[in-house]
């Protein structure tokens, strides 16, 4: 069984990589499936990350996860830029298969497959995405230089793409269900004081309207149910996320919302030699911090289960 | 075959009068899920590129022609067959799901 691994790393964000740092340098000799596109994970789509400790000055998103990638290779991990389609975790040995068909066997695995964009739901949110309406507002803001745009939702993301997208637009609506952020109260301040950032407040998007680009958006008042219409070229949507654990389903147990559930404070799912960490376990906190903390925990709980 | 860069004074030339079909990957430097998808693209034009030809237009420098076939995110990859759009792909994806997207162009 020369061929078992000790560790598969799925998923590569602030988690994944951090895990990847640990597991190497315990000398476990881990191999991390990065992702084809999704290497890097959330923060590749960020720009400044000022709240990442030990960065003075702050640090661009993508270069903070090119210098993990680095340090984890550094220590000898395995790094692989393709995705994991298919996991058999039930077993002693853990049985993995690429996006290219390779099979990869392991005593244990790390989860730290992260979330993925939160959609409204709407048909025509599907059909003219890619044509005004976005989920990346450092990709696209650019292209809409001069015009006015909506974000759609109340978080840290919500106000931190809208001040974002002020470099560009004229004029930045922000669209919230309820009557108040529940992003931070730096962030929130600081789209509070931007003139180019309008709030409309109890406010949902119910359609998304133009024949091939957004012309405008069709909204309902959450307070009286009154339904008016405004002319918009873009509609950011940032209502937060979801878990990427379709995979596990039936395998590993997970919430009500799919988020992998953990032993008390370990790293630990129900099956032996499976470990969780980072946005995949995270209902509350979701910083690069928290989820590099919990990478470090899954690679030295992992480290702990293979010496047994 | 490598991809090559496309401008506006190359994009007649090189994309709307190619008698093979041409996918434009419009993308920019400051874009993480462009800079994902690049090596993808650079494999697939590797392995079909007497197929299809893949070109790179860079938006930052050349946004009018992004304007004018109404790029509002990227990467977004357009198949011009005859000068015609007649193919897009918004937004990066893995190998396989490209391929498959593309699967008419290839056979």
């Amino acid at each position: 069984m020369s061929d078992v691994r000790n560790v598969v790393i799925v998923g590569s964000g602030p988690a994944g990589y951090t895990a990847a740092i640990y597991a190497a340098r315990a000398q476990l000799d881990p191999i991390i499936y990065e992702g084809s596109v999704t290497a890097g994970g959330a923060l590749m789509n960020t720009t400044e990350v000022e709240n990442f400790p030990g960065f003075t000055d702050g640090v661009m998103g993508p270069d903070l996860m090119d210098s993990m990638r680095k340090q984890a290779k550094r220590f000898g991990a395995e790094l692989i830029t393709d995705d994991i389609v298919e996991m058999d975790l039930t077993g002693d040995i853990k049985v993995l298969k690429d996006g290219s068909g390779n099979t990869v066997r392991a005593k244990s695995v790390i989860l730290a497959t992260g979330s993925a964009y939160r959609e409204i739901g709407l048909v025509n949110e599907k059909r003219l995405s890619g044509h005004g309406v976005s989920w990346c507002a450092t990709c696209d803001g650019f292209f809409f230089r001069g015009q006015t745009i909506a974000v759609v939702g109340g978080g840290d993301s919500a106000v931190e793409e809208a001040t974002f997208l002020t470099r560009f637009a004229d004029k930045v609506v922000l669209i919230h269900r309820r009557d108040s952020l529940r992003a931070s109260k730096i962030m929130a301040d600081r789209a509070k004081a931007n003139p180019k950032i309008e709030f409309l407040w109890n406010t949902e998007v119910i359609d998304v309207l133009g024949a091939d680009k957004v012309e405008a958006l069709k909204l309902r008042n959450t307070i009286d149910g009154s339904e008016s219409e405004r002319a918009f070229t873009g509609l950011f949507v940032a209502i937060g996320h979801i878990p990427r654990s379709e995979l596990l389903t039936g395998q590993i147990d997970l919430d009500n919302e799919g988020y992998v559930i953990c032993e008390g404070r370990s790293t630990r799912t129900n099956q032996k030699g499976v470990f969780a960490c980072g946005d995949l376990v995270d209902h509350t906190y979701r910083q690069a911090i928290t989820a590099a903390g919990s990478g470090c925990a899954a690679a030295l709980d992992a480290e702990k289960f293979l010496a047994h | 075959m490598a991809t090559s860069k496309v401008t506006t004074a190359t994009f007649d030339a090189e994309v709307l009068k190619s008698s093979t079909p041409v996918l434009v990957d419009f993308w920019a430097e400051w874009c993480g899920p462009c800079r994902a998808v690049g090596p993808i693209l650079e494999e697939i034009s590797d392995e079909y590129g007497s197929k299809i030809k893949i070109v790179k237009l860079n938006t930052d420098e050349e946004s009018a022609i992004a304007i004018k076939y109404g790029i509002t995110s990227i990467p977004s990859m357009y198949v011009f067959v005859n000068g015609e759009v007649v193919t897009q792909i918004v937004g990066a994806k893995p190998k396989p799901a490209l391929l498959k997207d593309l699967e008419s162009f290839l056979a």
